[in-house]
């Protein structure tokens, strides 16, 4: 059997189906055939590969909804995580797998589709091991716990006489396998969330999986193409569609429509102009034809004529030039500080500091463009794609569709490529509309590379401001930072924006980083929407959200302070770690407060030489630190950036990076690895190497044509390391990127003496600093 | 109707000669392994081996291939076993995956020019592969250890 038959029976089986209906070869015509994996039912992504399929789920015990043992012994997981390349099945199992004492080589993970019964789907904000870290362990205490009761009746011993250990009850010499205690004793005893949350759990020093290497489960599917994408997803009959894109996100209308020169196209079926009520898509085209090639060629012939909405001659620096008007007013915005005696104390101070900083638009540029299959079967509307946050586009569907929440399902697969992107589902609805006037039928919407670009969500534009009231002696005496962008979070999902102090709510994704952990006297922290960005694009989550640009600020701005000072940048933030007041940390998630954000730092240092190796010429290390992603769940992070300067041409080269961060206990040592390196070259490469702009209300690039994110020539020497902890686990899927820009720019600084404020930083920005400052 | 072998066997796909082979890959012969990107030939996900060579499908029309002998990452080895797939998997290079059926078939062209690859020369080409991931640390290393195998095998075969 080949590869394809392998995983067409794969689905079969996982379908309940028999393998016989798909089990034909590829011919040597190579006609086209369809071993479509129909995914009926609740098929859906299984590894490892060649894993016993759930033939045996019938007759196998499930004490929660969360895993099952099977009479053969095999355990399988449930993952309502989406995959997107942090191999968060195989982190999540390891923890469920450890409480339960399984054994690792029989642990098979399942990415589920949507159904009510998950609760929150969503992938995002690096929460996914930190939000289940303690369900997995007490669903696993749960299932352990039977197992020993059922174990022991069967060995005829106490359940106190019995371990527990690698799939099987042992006492003293004599064992039974999970296997074969759920064969012969039926077990069925359920566990409510509330009697799990009583069972006691295994302390840090029994763990046998947390902690140790271990081999992705999904990674060999990756190597030989047999990975499922959501653009892998076929159904047969399908047609396929590209959208012609209006000129704005919002607010276009269609005039005309004229197809005739579409019509010679071989392959176009037919247009059609969607009607959204929804809005998730306003002013949309899409076209259809029987091939995606057809689809294409066929909405490049297509003449549409449209009203665009008022944003079609914004700039980019409208979006700045509003977001710094913003920050002039006093009034406006939302803070998250606003300790008392701010006004006070910069009004009394004996001199204020003040810098601003930008940054330009970032595209997401996930390497699988936006695509879904939609279809309706057997009285439900289905929609094939991989997604971040099915919990909310799921309702945003069924409006768009006019049907009840129950009559949509999700069907999951592999993200090839989140980094937020996939957070935001707009892409999903247009593909159900389409299905939705063709009968039901089933249609693929894939977006060529340049619809994909031009419908991002990208990361917006931002201004930021950071205001110092400084003492006699120097020292900071209080501290502002207002930060101006387009909120994601209240365009697509204002019920889980927080409060403010002043009780007005603010997107917590668009000014977290900039509620740091030093102490720098009373704080006014001030979000501020920029409503323009938010009329001329969707802002989107973008891998750690505003932990990729606040400390772009304030981490500058510290070693600008510093500098003036003239103390060191390192001491100088030590001594502002004093771990007081609200920095003192709490339990669970932050035990020890800025205490462990100096502790990475003290450990950086050491480990980079920062102030001890002498460099060569126009070369220097930079340094900066942050809490990761959210001030509720901190990863402990420094970093450290060498660069060289080249006078001549303004190119700054990165030569290593170093990061040493604190995110207490690390479940999957190389996958934890894995995510800070590459958020560490995203942070690179949002430094020096991408960003796009807004010009006549879109995005100024559209393809690798124009775009340049990091290639492999860039990459730097480095160093990550993990500070061993028994702690609760926070997330790492972004906190790498966060130091690296900040870390840059003082790097930078300290090769050539000037200072850039503005990102991504280019070879033209650095050469105007250097013959400002020659000139100077 | 143009005709060409596709991993060892004949095929022939009755679609327009100006489709990029691609699409025919994907939806026409149902190899789903090999990757769209960029469509414009400067991301390399969906890199193929034509003649032995690295292509990029996506800008490779139909027509151009008549007779031609291609590779896919379905057909690179019976088993998935390819010194490089073995490598991959070993430094655990893909994240999401969806860039390295491409970065696998242009490592496996690298390997054929230089069977000791210096970083220069695997920057030179594998600069065109984008992984968004950024698993670059790791496909560098898994390149190494990919020609030390292949050069045993090569020195045992030999």
């Amino acid at each position: 059997m080949g590869k394809l038959e392998r995983i067409a029976a794969q689905q079969d089986r996982a379908a309940g189906r028999g393998p016989s209906r798909r089990s034909f070869l590829l011919t040597a015509a190579g006609s086209a055939f369809l071993f479509g994996f129909a995914r009926q039912g609740k098929a859906a992504q299984v590894y490892p590969q060649g894993a016993p399929e759930a033939l045996k789920e019938a007759a196998a015990f499930e004490p929660t909804i969360w895993c099952s043992i099977a009479p053969d012994g095999w355990v399988n997981v449930n993952i309502i995580r989406a995959e997107m390349g942090q191999h968060i099945g195989t982190a999540l199992a390891r923890i469920i797998a450890d409480e339960m004492e399984a054994d690792w080589n029989k642990v098979r993970i399942t990415y589920v589709d949507t159904d009510p019964k998950w609760g929150l789907m969503v992938t995002g904000g690096s929460w996914s091991v930190w939000m289940t870290w303690d369900q997995f362990r007490q669903a696993g205490a749960a299932a352990r716990t039977v197992m020993v009761e059922q174990g022991a009746k069967l060995l005829g011993v106490s359940p106190a006489a019995c371990i527990a250990r690698n799939g099987q009850v042992i006492a003293g010499g004599r064992s039974i396998s999970y296997g074969d205690i759920v064969s012969r004793a039926h077990p069925t005893k359920t566990y409510t969330p509330e009697e799990m949350a009583k069972l006691p759990l295994k302390p840090a020093s029994e763990h046998r999986l947390i902690g140790k290497d271990v081999k992705a489960l999904d990674i060999p599917s990756k190597t030989n193409g047999t990975a499922i994408y959501g653009i892998d997803a076929k159904l047969e009959g399908m047609v396929y569609a590209r959208p012609k894109l209006p000129p704005t996100r919002y607010g276009s209308k269609v005039v005309s429509v004229d197809d005739s020169e579409a019509k010679k196209v071989k392959g176009y079926i037919r247009y059609i102009v969607l009607e959204d009520p929804s809005d998730t898509v306003p002013g949309w085209v899409a076209v259809l034809a029987s091939s995606y090639p057809a689809a294409i060629r066929a909405t490049d012939a297509l003449k549409v004529v449209w009203t665009p909405g008022k944003t079609a001659n914004v700039t980019e620096q409208d979006i700045l030039d509003y977001g710094r008007k913003q920050i002039a007013n006093k009034a406006g915005g939302s803070c998250v500080f606003n300790d008392p005696g701010v006004d006070e104390t910069f009004a009394k101070a004996t001199k204020v500091v003040e810098q601003t900083y930008t940054c330009s638009s970032v595209l997401h540029y996930q390497l699988e463009p936006m695509n879904a299959l939609a279809r309706q079967h057997e009285g439900k509307w289905e929609v094939h794609c991989g997604n971040q946050w099915q919990t909310l586009f799921l309702p945003v569907i069924a409006k768009a569709l006019q049907v009840p929440e129950s009559e949509v399902v999700m069907r999951s697969y592999l993200l090839g490529g989140g980094f937020g992107r996939r957070l935001n589902g707009d892409y999903a609805v247009p593909a159900a509309l389409i299905s939705k006037a063709i009968g039901g039928k089933p249609v693929k919407l894939i977006f060529t590379r340049s619809d994909d670009v031009l419908f991002d969500s990208i990361r917006s534009p931002s201004v930021q401001t950071v205001r110092a009231a400084l003492g006699q002696d120097g020292a900071i005496t209080a501290w502002q930072h207002h930060a101006s962008a387009g909120w994601p979070t209240r365009v697509m999902a204002s019920a889980f924006m927080e409060k403010g102090a002043d009780g007005k709510p603010y997107d917590q994704f668009a000014i977290a980083g900039a509620d740091h952990w030093y102490d720098v006297g009373p704080m006014l922290v001030r979000a501020l929407d920029n409503e323009l960005a938010s009329e001329t694009f969707r802002p989107g989550w973008l891998r750690s959200v505003s932990s990729g640009w606040t400390p772009w600020a304030h981490e500058s701005f510290l070693d600008e302070i510093a500098y003036a000072r003239k103390l060191d940048p390192v001491d100088y933030r030590l001594s502002l770690l004093d771990s007081k007041g609200r920095n003192a940390g709490s339990a669970p998630n932050s035990v020890g407060g800025a205490s462990r954000q100096a502790n990475v730092l003290r450990h950086l240092v050491e480990k980079c030489g920062y102030g001890k190796v002498s460099l060569p010429a126009d070369t220097a290390i930079g340094i900066a630190t942050t809490f990761g992603q959210e001030r509720a769940m901190p990863t402990w992070t420094a970093g450290a950036v060498q660069v060289h300067v080249d006078r001549k041409t303004g190119v700054v080269t990165c030569q290593k990076i170093w990061l040493v961060l604190d995110a207490g206990t690390i479940i999957d040592p190389d996958g934890a690895a894995a995510q800070t390196e590459g958020g560490a070259l995203w942070g690179l490469s949002m430094a020096l190497f991408e960003g796009t702009e807004i010009v006549d209300g879109n995005v100024r690039d559209r393809n690798l044509n124009t775009y340049t994110p990091l290639r492999i020539a860039d990459v730097p020497e480095m160093d990550v390391e993990f500070l061993p902890s028994t702690e609760k686990p926070m997330g790492l899927g972004e906190p790498g990127v966060t130091t690296i820009a900040p870390a840059v720019g003082n790097a930078i600084f300290n090769a050539v003496g000037v200072r850039l404020r503005h990102l991504p930083i280019r070879p033209a920005d650095v050469l105007k600093a250097l013959k400002e400052k020659g000139n100077a | 109707m143009v005709k060409f072998k596709l991993n060892g066997r004949d095929v022939s796909v009755d679609v327009p000669d100006d489709t990029p082979l691609l699409w025919a890959l994907r939806d026409d012969l149902d190899l789903t392994g090999t990757k769209f990107g960029c469509g414009v030939g400067q991301c390399g996900a969906c890199t193929v081996l034509v003649g032995g060579r690295a292509t990029r499908s996506c800008i490779t029309p139909l027509s151009s291939l008549e007779g031609a002998d291609v590779t896919t990452i379905e057909g690179l080895d019976p088993n998935g076993k390819h010194a490089v797939q073995e490598a991959w998997k070993d430094i655990q290079v893909p994240q999401c995956g969806y860039c390295q059926s491409g970065q696998i078939m242009q490592a496996v062209s690298l390997l054929k020019d230089y069977p000791d690859p210096t970083d220069e020369e695997i920057d030179g080409v594998m600069g065109g592969s984008l992984c968004r991931c950024m698993t670059y640390v790791r496909i560098r290393k898994a390149i190494k250890k990919a020609a030390a195998a292949l050069r045993k095998e090569e020195a045992s075969n030999g």
